[in-house]
């Protein structure tokens, strides 16, 4: 006859407090909040969510209901070497797509997925603003344009460990 | 006024600047068709996203047609309701809407009380064009709600019931675009989140997206069980809302017909909560004095206010929301709660039956009251007081099921001894009415003198906070508040947790007028004059009793003396009052 | 000694991608060795708009440009061209057409017909340095504006410049000031800028605040001015670092200079500005959408009126603007509205900044006046299509726009001509494409897009646009029909009738206008079953020329799904039920055998 548990770690939780407290506990602050947050995470796991909204002294459906709106925020932890492919419209009608299936079939994850030893992620952006390098992929904020899918073995060899 | 005129379907009008074209057209006796649109005027229960888009309109001059639940007349404005744009478009959209809604109107719980299939019906659908994805979402049960997001339409009634009338935020809107739907967060049970099961997000639901949970089954399969009896309790709220579900105007005083009903269906023992709500008064009212008295007398420890406990979703919000202050609530029981125990203990030694083998069952206008059944604390052994408990919409069914004519029924008696009820029992049915209730008795209590008039105005009415200052001649003007919607109950415990709090007894009620808008009860559809005569049918009830007085009820009288000695006595503590739990999410940290 | 020579190194996203800091990193050490810093000095700048080419290298004051430069090539660029005045021949940028080297940037066709107005600072200055803004004029029209002219003045004069919003829409700026400053006086208000550059394939936002910060912070100021408020956010996109850390440091830097904060230049005019950071979601383009998510909720848009000049921020009056728009503001003040009025058409005034990217030859980011023709833009500026190609068509206005083809190439560009053919300036996003880009599929494309992005709060959004998808879907599938095309075309019309907000009511354009200005193409893929353009997987078919195949069966063994069939030294078959169209047979045909069509 209690509530809910929410487990996590003394460190973790006094993180998210340090977070919510540098903007005054403030719900309007929750993007900000969550941008910080997954900054120090990487990601947004349930507990972290429930922390915020403890916090912020608002309902945790708020919270999801936000991270789940918004495209920049996961609940996923993200591989160690996170790869981005531009699928703005000048890397779509420069053959991104095909940049896409190269990476998918070396790495066999699809969009949104995590290669089983974690070492890579792949997912899709809507244009990076470097369309003059069309098509455009980045590794962990790394640039690197003008591919053809020829390029994706080498490319994914610089990550060889 | 500033009024405005304008042109709608070629008839002029004139309306106070601010009205919507919605408004406009329908004091026009044109009624545009809305789904997302929601109002229950006068409790201040509102939704207007704007976002179903089936009441768009043609409006001459305008670039895109306008919604018209949304939209502001403005002057020489051209409007068409039913140009062939309009009526393409608004067919479109429900289309649409359909195209990503289960086809499955016949096993809905919705269906024939479902907006959106009304919507269809009345625009003649009879294909849906497009094909393609549908939502896939798992059904989701709780003990008083069933969820199934597939038949979610979006129309975000529910989320501003939860949001902004309870202040509760279990549900909202999650995702975006075609997956966007309103959930829980993380997809989780409404039982592992804050929801306090109020219901209010199934009372404003179109479509069968929320339901409550169906305990029909249950009693037809106990009462054709040899080896039980069955008992059966009706709230007050029921009797005054019943009738709808049979075609009588809203406000009939059906109490006769539900006992006739309940005999009719085959429980063994048909009696009244209306009773155990004249016995909550007699503990209720004896604490209130108590703490009163002690907090007059200078007492530091004692928790003032008193607040009323009866609520179940109340309750839920309480324990979850502020713990730290559940000893502010009266510890007795709900009038259903109450009136489980008794017959369980008192009345299944009174017929020799051994309390397992007695199916004690509710009628509420609630949906919460069906989680209050499971509470642990109020059962034995695993068996609860009240085994469970069924909507007014469910009797409804019931009745139906078991082809009563409910219309024609010669009107019947509650059985004794638990059956006897007072004017102050039925009014617990509106918001107000537990205050007053207690009032007549604890005023009379404290002065030791009889009420020289018995009705409370003061506390009466459908403003969702009141106030009123009641003189107790000797004793002290005892400064008291009701409120329901539970963003005001959550007003009244930040008063408290500043210290600001000015009230000795405070009446809360989580659902708009109380009882008599319970998530139970038949769907209004936003039609707040329901809502209305249903409340003057609950004072209208009242007066025709001939006893007003709780602790004038003789039955009540009588098992203080037979059984529970006086309120508030030990065996009435043990039987009758319960606790609270700390139901807060807590971070377990390590 | 005097700094003689300035070397200007792109910063921009684009050529900072391809290592420019490094170029920088490498020029600064060659002016140590050789004792060059009193000479000459490197400025990282923002885009100078040449994108294709990065990245770039310019030397001030010959306006030598040097394209595709290589950290290597520091040393030749120091050697020659700084101490010994030779250009270094080979970085020059060599002329499409002509095959010659330019020598300086004013003779190439891309800059020509280009007229900066809003990008006047962009490649010209140091970014983080705000005396460098300051000595080409910056903070002098905020000047201008709180010592010599009231609010009122301030709005009739960007009222008679004739300035429309660069974000999509083209309100006129001027208007909505003024009804922002009668909006409630005395109350707190706000003024925004939209960042939130959410237009796949448009990078003007970016690069405007990547290389000159200052003109928007001081636009804003002195939109606060006029509006009567004292606190500016900016709602910028989380996935543009670069540009966030230079208007920190420009925001930083104008406070130190009391350019901003309290008391701005004695005036006793207060402005402070803050920065919101978007997270991804198209819709916060729509200004109610992006008021809800800076108060931390999801980025719903909702319907107006209440305008964010009655109710925006926090509830408070609110006037949003484009980083685009507020750039040209101290420009108009400084030079007057007639100034302004002169450039652009009747309706149209000043300049456009597009991002030109696609099948072009010269991509990247350019400033043009209104009423240019699409001709101009494409062959002079954009250099012509790539390769070689056909032109097909150009998307303008990205996913809320739509497509303008052969036919429109000279039309007079301004925002009402682009929806008089069925397009919309949008925040300037301009793509080209040639014949190998399939017009359907393009269509698809946007949907797909705005299907991603739709917020779901209204009907024909939430569901339409993926009905309107699916029914593409099955079209570049090959299972369209008839029926299904005149569907899009209902559809589409009730989705731009219904939907709520800009996005949704926009979002049914690249269809309505590939089927205006490509109808036979979306016909054939129904009834032909065929992609002129070869880009619908599911269309393409795979054949054996029986006349070439040896039987080999080298195909048969390689394909994924065995569609092959075929004995030894017999001409084999493909089964086109079973055939996934992976092309892994023609690879594997050593006699051509095997033809696509």
């Amino acid at each position: 006859m209690v509530g809910p548990k929410v487990k996590i770690t003394e460190d973790n939780y006094l993180k998210i407090k340090d977070i919510c407290a540098s903007y005054n506990n403030n719900p309007g602050e929750l993007i900000n909040v969550l941008h910080k947050t997954q900054g120090t995470f990487g990601y947004l796991p349930e507990e972290v969510q429930q922390v915020v909204a403890d916090c912020l002294g608002i309902p945790v459906g708020r919270v999801y209901g936000v991270v789940s709106f918004y495209s920049f925020f996961t609940m996923k932890p993200k591989g160690k070497y996170a790869i981005s492919v531009c699928l703005g419209t000048a890397c779509y009608v420069k053959g991104a797509e095909k940049i896409l299936d190269a990476l998918k079939s070396e790495l066999k994850i699809s969009e949104g997925g995590v290669t089983e030893d974690g070492k890579f992620s792949l997912d899709v952006l809507r244009c990076v603003g470097a369309c003059g390098l069309a098509p455009v992929m980045t590794i962990n904020g790394k640039t690197y344009g003008r591919l053809v899918p020829e390029h994706v073995k080498e490319i994914l060899a610089e990550y060889a460990e | 006024m500033d009024t405005i005129k304008l042109t709608i379907d070629n008839r002029e009008v004139e309306v106070p600047r601010g009205t919507t074209i919605l408004k406009a057209a329908e004091q026009m006796g044109i009624k545009i068709p809305t789904l997302c649109h929601f109002e229950l005027e006068g409790l201040a229960l509102e939704n207007r996203p704007g976002g179903c888009r089936v009441c768009v309109v043609e409006v001459v001059g305008r670039r895109n047609l306008a919604p018209a639940c949304i939209t502001e007349c403005m002057p020489d404005m051209v409007v068409k309701t039913n140009s062939f744009r309009a009526l393409n478009a608004r067919r479109t959209v429900l289309e649409l809407m359909l195209s990503d809604h289960p086809n499955d109107c016949l096993q809905c719980p919705k269906s024939g009380k479902c907006e959106l299939q009304a919507l269809a019906a009345d625009m003649g659908i009879r294909d849906i064009p497009y094909k393609g994805q549908q939502s896939q979402y798992a059904k989701e049960f709780s003990p008083s709600i069933v969820r199934d997001a597939n038949k979610c339409i979006m129309c975000r009634r529910c989320e501003s019931v939860c949001h902004e009338y309870q202040s509760v935020g279990a549900i909202g809107a999650i995702e975006r675009g075609f997956p966007a739907v309103v959930s829980t967060a993380f997809g989780k049970n409404l039982t592992d989140t804050n929801c306090v099961l109020c219901g209010q997000c199934v009372a404003v639901c179109p479509t069968g997206a929320l339901a409550e949970v169906d305990n029909t089954g249950k009693i037809l399969r106990d009462i054709a069980n040899p080896n039980v009896k069955t008992c059966v309790q009706v709230a007050p709220a029921v009797r005054v809302a019943l009738g709808e579900e049979f075609g009588m105007p809203a406000g009939s005083i059906v109490t006769g017909k539900i006992a006739a009903a309940l005999k009719a269906i085959g429980f063994d023992y048909v009696f009244d909560t209306d009773w155990s709500a004249d016995l909550t008064i007699m503990e209720e009212g004896t604490e209130v004095i108590g703490r009163l008295k002690a907090y007059l007398a200078g007492d530091k420890n004692v928790k003032i206010p008193v607040m009323t406990s009866c609520c179940p979703a109340w309750v839920n919000f309480f324990e979850k929301f502020y713990p730290e202050l559940r000893d502010y609530p009266s510890t007795a029981k709900s009038p259903q709660g109450m009136f489980g125990a008794t017959v369980k203990t008192y009345f299944a030694d009174k017929i020799g039956v051994p309390r397992k083998n007695l199916v004690c069952v509710s009628v509420m206008p609630c949906v919460a009251k069906k989680y209050e059944c499971e509470r642990e604390e109020l059962g034995v052994n695993g068996d609860p007081d009240v085994n469970y408990s069924i909507t007014t919409r469910e009797l409804a069914r019931l009745i139906k099921i078991c082809n009563i004519d409910f219309n024609s029924l010669p009107d019947a008696e509650f059985d004794s001894p638990l059956g006897e009820s007072t004017g102050a029992a039925v009014i617990f049915g509106a918001t107000g009415g537990v205050m007053e209730a207690a009032l007549r008795t604890a005023v009379e209590v404290l002065t030791g003198e009889t009420l020289p008039r018995i009705d409370f105005e003061e506390v009466r009415g459908l403003d969702g906070v009141r106030e009123a200052t009641i003189p107790v001649p000797g004793v002290a003007d005892l400064k008291v508040a009701v409120v329901y919607g539970l963003k005001n109950a959550r007003m009244i415990m930040e008063q408290i947790k500043a210290g600001e709090c000015p009230y000795h007894f405070v009446e809360v009620m989580a659902c708009p007028g109380g009882c008599i808008d319970g998530a139970g009860q038949p769907y209004h559809h936003g039609d707040a004059s329901i809502i209305r005569a249903r409340h003057a049918a609950i004072y209208e009830a009242d007066r025709r009793m001939p006893l007003r007085k709780s602790h004038e009820n003789p039955e009540v009288q009588a098992i203080y003396k037979e059984f529970y000695g006086e309120p508030c006595s030990e065996k009435s503590h043990h039987l009758l009052h319960t606790i609270y739990f700390d139901k807060k999410i807590k971070f377990d940290i390590d | 000694m005097a700094v003689k020579m300035h070397i200007l190194v792109c910063g921009g996203t684009g050529c900072s991608a391809s290592a420019s800091h490094e170029i920088v990193e490498e020029l600064n050490k060659e002016l140590v060795a050789h004792d060059l810093t009193d000479f000459a000095k490197v400025v990282v700048t923002g885009c100078f708009g040449f994108c294709e080419r990065g990245p770039i290298v310019k030397i001030i004051p010959d306006n030598t440009f040097y394209t595709r430069v290589k950290p290597s090539d520091a040393k030749e660029i120091i050697e020659e061209h700084i101490i010994k005045g030779r250009k270094v021949q080979r970085l020059l940028y060599v002329a499409p057409d002509t095959k010659q080297s330019v020598p300086d940037s004013k003779h190439m066709e891309f800059y020509k017909k280009q007229l900066r107005i809003a990008l006047r600072n962009c490649g010209f200055i140091d970014p983080e340095n705000i005396e460098e803004s300051i000595a080409r004029d910056g903070y002098a029209a905020l000047g201008k504006c709180l010592t010599e002219m009231t609010p009122e003045q301030v709005v009739a004069e960007i009222k008679k410049s004739g300035l429309r919003g660069r974000g999509g829409a083209g309100f006129p700026t001027g208007l909505k000031w003024e009804i922002a400053a009668k909006s409630r006086p005395g109350e707190q208000k706000y003024v925004v800028c939209n960042a939130d550059e959410g237009d796949p394939g448009a990078f003007m936002d970016r690069s405007l605040l990547e290389g000159d910060p200052h003109s928007i912070l001081e636009a804003m100021a002195i939109c606060g001015y006029c509006i009567g408020a004292d606190k500016g956010l900016i709602y910028i996109r989380a996935e543009y670092p670069l540009a966030i850390h230079r208007l920190q440091v420009a925001i930083q830097q104008a406070e130190e200079y009391g350019l901003l904060g309290k008391d701005i230049l004695g005036t006793g005019f207060n402005f402070e500005i803050e920065l919101r950071y978007g997270a991804g979601a198209f819709v916060c383009g729509e200004e109610t959408a992006l008021i809800h998510s800076m108060e931390g909720k999801r980025g719903e848009p909702t319907f107006k009126p209440p305008f964010p000049a009655q109710s925006g921020y926090l509830g408070k009056p609110t006037n949003v603007n484009n980083v685009e728009t507020y750039a040209n503001i101290p420009v108009i003040i400084n030079k007057g509205a007639d100034w302004f009025a002169s450039i652009g058409t009747e309706k149209s005034k000043g300049t456009k900044v597009f991002a030109l990217a696609g099948k072009i030859n010269n991509v990247g980011l350019i400033e043009v006046p209104m009423g240019i023709t699409l001709r101009e833009i494409i062959y002079e500026i954009g250099g012509g299509i790539k390769g070689g190609k056909k032109f097909k068509a150009v998307q303008t206005g990205g996913p809320s726009g739509g497509c303008l083809t052969e036919k429109h190439l000279d039309t007079p560009i301004d925002y009402d001509s682009l929806v008089a053919a069925g397009s919309m300036m949008g925040s300037g996003g301009m793509i080209v494409m040639d014949e190998d880009d399939c017009m359907v599929a393009i269509a698809k494309f946007y949907l797909g897009f705005t299907v991603d992005e739709s917020c779901g709060k209204c009907t024909p959004c939430r569901v339409g646009n993926r009905r309107l998808l699916e029914i593409l879907t099955k079209i570049t599938d090959g299972n369209g029909t008839m029926e299904d095309l005149e569907e899009l075309k209902n559809l589409s019309a009730v989705i731009k009738d219904t939907a709520l907000c800009g996005l949704g009511q926009t979002s049914p354009n690249p269809v309505l206008s590939t089927i205006n200005n490509f109808w036979d193409e979306y016909v054939e893929h129904v009834t032909e079953k065929k992609c002129r353009a070869g880009q619908c997987k599911a269309l393409k078919k795979y054949m054996i020329d029986p006349a070439k195949c040896k039987g080999c069966t080298a195909c048969a063994r390689a394909c994924p799904v065995s569609a092959i069939s075929g004995t030894l030294k017999n001409p084999h078959v493909i089964n086109q039920l079973d055939c996934i169209k992976c092309g892994t047979c023609v690879e594997k045909c050593k006699f051509g055998a095997i033809t696509v069509r």
